[in-house]
């Protein structure tokens, strides 16, 4: 039932949406699933006047702690009947306070959104479910404030109060995680019981100060005040929805909520009362110079909240109950001046107070109900208002403070409450008196329609009516809130409009006639205030936004600069950093152990790699000579393989050389053969340090892979080659057999490199060079006629060649790897010497379709195992005697060698027989 | 012979990264080609490396790891794959931007917002 409760208006939310453009079936839509919540809490509210609480509670993430816990007791109900209450009126303002040009499915959807947040805030029973209902609220505000997304204002207002609120949040998570940590559950009931140890924790100071940070920047508490007058960008209902009656309120809700469990330390005192007291009076004063009537509505908000804060922060129980009276009243009569607020505007276009003069005219019956409200605000007699500031004045006056310090806060209380009046009698009369209106952009202003004024009346009724009789309105109410607020240990206080000449009533008084006086001398006042200093907190915001825009441009400007050599030293220095932290501190053994005796042979082999890769390097801008020099490097390499015993190696390296040599000789037909000097000397040496590092790291590290003995998985292989693969070349059968799965991934991604450049290469023509490096212009004839004729008998004797390599692959030195690479040299041969016409003539062959059917066969031939219940890619063999050849290994492995050998021999060939076809092309259209 | 192994895979690196680091696309691949030559060594050599015969299991022992020597050769021919897709690439870039500096045009660099 609780769930429901809470889930009513999420799903409430998307009622509006079915309306259509008829406005009176959404806004009655809207209002259905807040009216069901508040008559079913209504209905069970027996136990919470008891002093009880209704509980809920399912285990969500228990080992984060994290349950979800629905509680309402006394004060989680007071806000739950504020936040449907009040909501339902402002879902009833806002169908007429709405034009026709908004979009009303989404105001309500949004509305009804912040609704569920806020509603989830207050009846959080577990602190970390209440903490994602506190963003959520926060982000339903920016929506809100946003709602009129095409004004500038609006949106930095928004961003302004979601940065500043979701800063907070952040800070009240830390916050809340310390708590947790401090009393080892996120439970409410476990956390208000727990203040003792709370409050003797090590912790509690940073813990402390956190949870206020998110307190203060949501309630809009001195510092962090200034996002609130900036919200009022937002629609009207929205601003005495959010940012007077409820989401405000959430900051000096979690006060309340907390309050047993924080409250009771000087710290708590001196930080919350001091927030409070800055904000009242901060709040109070601006209030009065405020031209915008939602502006100064907005610092009066600021100084209501700090005057709730200053009440927490008071630290007494009898001042926790004056916070939460506080509370209702405030959130009673600052949305109904809210609402009022807003018609006026409705009516005459405009909130300047400078321009709106004498409605009273015009609209009488507002005129009255602004000023009731008005009248509350100010704290007269008879109203909500003048109750619970009364007991703000008692309780500044008992504090058991000494010396100066027992003035302070009688003294400011007094202050803020002669700022109200002066404030709120600004109000009516500018709005209502003081001569005739001036440019109006509407005119004649008149009464709104009747219903938008039902919502004002209800909450103005409430003002008197708990102004006059408090002991039977509202006394049930309150003494089930606070004692919630206070964990049952309420104190008596009495709820009267008369308590005898006093000294509270003094100052109530001397608030009352000094706040005449002040609005009476205002016109001095107002000059005097316009020659102070201006600070303008938005453009302090704006600037520190812009601040941090330009510092993230900058630092990204020094890792993005466009140069590809710079990100690539700096992954290199990262690397060479990683090599060499990882040498340091893993335990080397650096000692010469027992090596391989060196041959002459090797020495010289050693020798001839090193001078042909150096001198590759360093003239590297001679571009054939470099790329000659490359491939001796290449031979070097497969002459090593041949030396450590590895011929499989040693064919496959050689075969590959020459597909390299062969492919960087047909780019360099396009690019230039030889370069400019283009680094500086610098630059050079910079990179050869580099360079050298790195290759110090890699050759430590190949040195030390080299010297260590580790176990090793040779023997096991050798093993179980002929047993298990059917075949004596290890290699061959690890490929195709034991790791053929590896090989399968390997030809895939063969396949596909082959198929990105089929792709680069479509619609490519590159213009083909007349003169090559010397400017001499390249020669036109037809291919060599030597070359020519001995390529054509040669064809066939590699095509056999390949064949028997592929065939032998199984137990001697070959294998589908080899075959393919050697077939591939057979045919490029053919490119060479013949041209790419004559080849395409006689070969009606596509490569793509071979490296298609190639990769095909090596999967269905994985496949094949499944049908005998077999692993992916299990191989089975026999043996079949041939003539010639002899005893011939027949394996299912010997199909997967045939995919492997035509994967390798369709991709290659695809890379390039299609390269030379772009020059081709572009020498026919050069006109050759 | 470990020590030489070691040796000259480091300055296969080194030379290999010094082209990496050049501004034209050639040495780039040519670099490019140099660390696969290191890298395919390296991998050799992680089997260690011994006078004992190739892996054919009909022959005497002892023979050398095979693993190794499976794993660098399908290393060797994805490493070929890798050199023709970044050559195919800059003469692409050399197509598209008619210029074979890595960076293609410089471009201005933006406006400060």
């Amino acid at each position: 039932m609780l769930y429901l409760f809470l889930a009513l208006p999420f799903v409430g939310a998307i009622l509006p949406a079915l309306a259509g453009n008829n406005r009176n079936l959404g806004a009655s839509l809207a209002a259905l699933a807040p009216l069901a919540a508040l008559t079913g809490l209504l209905l069970n509210a027996g136990p919470i006047f008891d002093g009880g609480a209704l509980v809920a509670s399912v285990p969500w993430a228990p080992t984060l702690g994290l349950n979800l816990t629905v509680r309402i007791d006394g004060l989680a109900f007071l806000f739950a009947v504020l936040v449907l209450g009040i909501g339902l009126l402002i879902i009833l303002y806002a169908r007429y306070y709405l034009s026709a040009r908004d979009s009303m499915p989404r105001f309500y959807a949004l509305l009804l959104f912040f609704m569920g947040a806020m509603l989830g805030i207050v009846v959080s029973g577990n602190l970390l479910m209440m903490l994602v209902f506190w963003e959520l609220t926060s982000i339903a505000s920016f929506l809100l404030i946003g709602f009129w997304s095409h004004r500038e204002d609006a949106r930095k207002g928004a961003r302004m109060a979601l940065a500043i609120t979701g800063g907070g949040g952040l800070c009240l998570l830390a916050g809340i995680l310390l708590l947790g940590n401090i009393v080892g559950s996120y439970e409410l009931d476990v956390v208000l019981a727990a203040g003792d140890v709370i409050r003797a924790h090590p912790l509690y100071a940073p813990m402390l100060i956190l949870v206020l940070l998110g307190a203060f920047t949501k309630s809009a508490q001195f510092p962090f005040h200034f996002w609130l007058p900036h919200a009022m960008a937002a629609p009207t209902p929205v601003s005495a929805y959010l940012h007077s009656a409820t989401m405000v309120k959430a900051g000096v809700f979690l006060l309340a909520r907390l309050f047993p469990a924080l409250s009771g330390t000087e710290l708590w005192t001196l930080v919350v009362s001091s927030a409070g007291m800055a904000t009242l009076l901060i709040g109070a004063y601006v209030a009065l110079f405020k031209h915008d009537l939602k502006g100064l509505l907005a610092y009066s908000t600021l100084s209501h909240l700090g005057l709730i804060t200053l009440l927490f922060g008071f630290n007494t129980p009898l001042a926790a109950v004056a916070a939460v009276f506080h509370i209702i009243n405030h959130a009673t009569f600052k949305a109904s001046l809210f609402m009022a607020a807003g018609i006026i505007d409705h009516e005459t276009g405009t909130r300047d107070m400078r321009r709106i003069n004498g409605l009273w005219k015009y609209m009488p019956h507002t005129a009255v109900l602004a000023m009731v409200a008005a009248a509350a605000m100010a704290g007269v007699p008879l109203m909500n208002g003048f109750l619970s500031k009364e007991m703000f004045f008692a309780e500044s006056l008992h504090l058991g403070l000494s010396g100066i310090a027992a003035w302070l806060p009688p003294l400011v209380a007094t202050l803020a409450g002669v700022f109200s009046v002066a404030y709120s009698v600004r109000f009516i009369h500018d709005v209502f008196f003081n001569g005739e209106p001036i440019d109006l952009p509407k005119y004649p202003p008149h009464e709104p329609p009747r219903y938008m004024k039902i919502p004002v009346e209800i909450l103005v009724a409430v003002c008197v009516l708990v102004g006059v009789a408090p002991a039977w309105i509202i006394a049930p109410l309150l003494d089930a809130a606070a004692g919630a607020t206070l964990n049952g240990n309420l104190p008596d206080y009495s709820l009267a409009v008369w308590h005898g000449l006093n000294l509270p009533l003094m100052m109530s008084v001397i608030a009352l006639v000094g706040g005449l006086l002040i609005y009476a001398f205002r016109h001095r006042l107002f000059s005097l205030h316009e020659r102070l200093p201006e600070v303008d907190e938005k453009r302090v915001f704006e600037g520190l936004v812009r601040m941090s825009q330009g510092l993230a441009w900058r630092v990204t400007r020094v890792f993005e600069n466009d140069s590809l050599q710079d990100y690539l030293r700096a992954m290199l220095m990262a690397l060479v950093l990683a090599l060499f932290a990882g040498l340091w501190l893993s335990p080397v053994d650096w000692r010469l152990p027992q090596m391989l005796p060196v041959d002459i042979p090797t020495v010289a082999l050693g020798a001839l790699l090193v001078v042909a890769a150096g001198v590759t390097a360093l003239w590297h801008r001679k571009r054939v000579f470099a790329l000659l020099l490359l491939s001796v490097v290449g031979l070097v390499v497969s002459v090593t393989f041949i030396r450590f015993s590895a011929p499989d190696l040693a064919l496959t390296q050689l075969v590959v050389e020459v597909v390299t040599v062969l492919l960087l000789m047909l780019a360099l037909f396009f690019l230039p053969d030889s370069a400019a000097l283009e680094s500086t000397a610098r630059g050079r040496v910079r990179d050869a340090v580099l360079s050298s590092l790195v290759g110090i790291g890699v050759g430590a590290m190949a040195w030390l892979m080299m010297t260590t003995d580790v176990p090793r998985l040779a023997d096991w292989f050798m093993a179980q080659s002929v047993p298990g693969g059917g075949g004596t070349n290890v290699v061959n059968v690890i490929l195709v057999d034991f790791r053929g799965f590896d090989t399968f991934g390997e030809i895939t991604v063969l396949a596909i490199a082959a198929l990105g450049i089929y792709a680069l290469l479509r619609e490519l023509y590159l213009k083909a060079p007349e003169l090559n490096g010397r400017g001499r212009p390249w020669a036109m004839e037809t291919h060599p006629l030597i070359l020519e004729v001995v390529s054509r008998p040669l064809l066939s004797l590699s095509l056999l060649v390949s064949l028997y390599i592929f065939l032998r692959g199984h137990n001697l030195p070959g294998g589908g790897f080899i075959a393919g690479l050697v077939t591939s040299v057979a045919l490029l041969m053919q490119y060479v010497a013949n041209g790419v016409s004559w080849v395409q003539s006689r070969i009606r062959s596509h490569y793509l379709a071979v490296t298609g059917i190639g990769l095909s066969v090596a999967l269905v031939t994985g496949m094949g195992s499944w049908f005998f219940d077999r692993p992916f890619l299990t191989s089975a063999h026999g043996y079949l005697t041939l003539p010639v050849i002899g005893k011939m290994h027949l394996a299912s492995a010997l199909l997967f060698d045939i995919g492997v050998y035509l994967t390798v021999v369709g991709a290659t060939l695809l890379m390039l027989s299609r390269l030379g076809r772009v020059s081709t092309l572009d020498r026919k259209r050069g006109g050759h | 012979m470990e020590l030489l192994l070691s040796l000259a895979i480091g300055w296969l690196v080194a030379c290999g990264v010094y082209l990496l680091l050049r501004a034209r696309t050639f040495p780039v691949v040519m670099g490019l080609t140099l660390i696969t030559y290191a890298v395919n060594l390296f991998l050799f050599a992680s089997g260690g490396i011994t006078d004992a015969g190739a892996p054919v299991a009909s022959t005497d022992g002892p023979w050398t790891d095979p693993l190794p020597q499976a794993l660098v050769l399908t290393a060797i021919v994805i490493g070929f794959a890798m050199t023709a897709y970044i050559v195919i690439l800059s003469l692409r870039a050399l197509g598209d931007l008619g210029d074979d500096h890595v960076d293609g045009d410089r471009l201005p660099p933006e406006d400060q917002p």
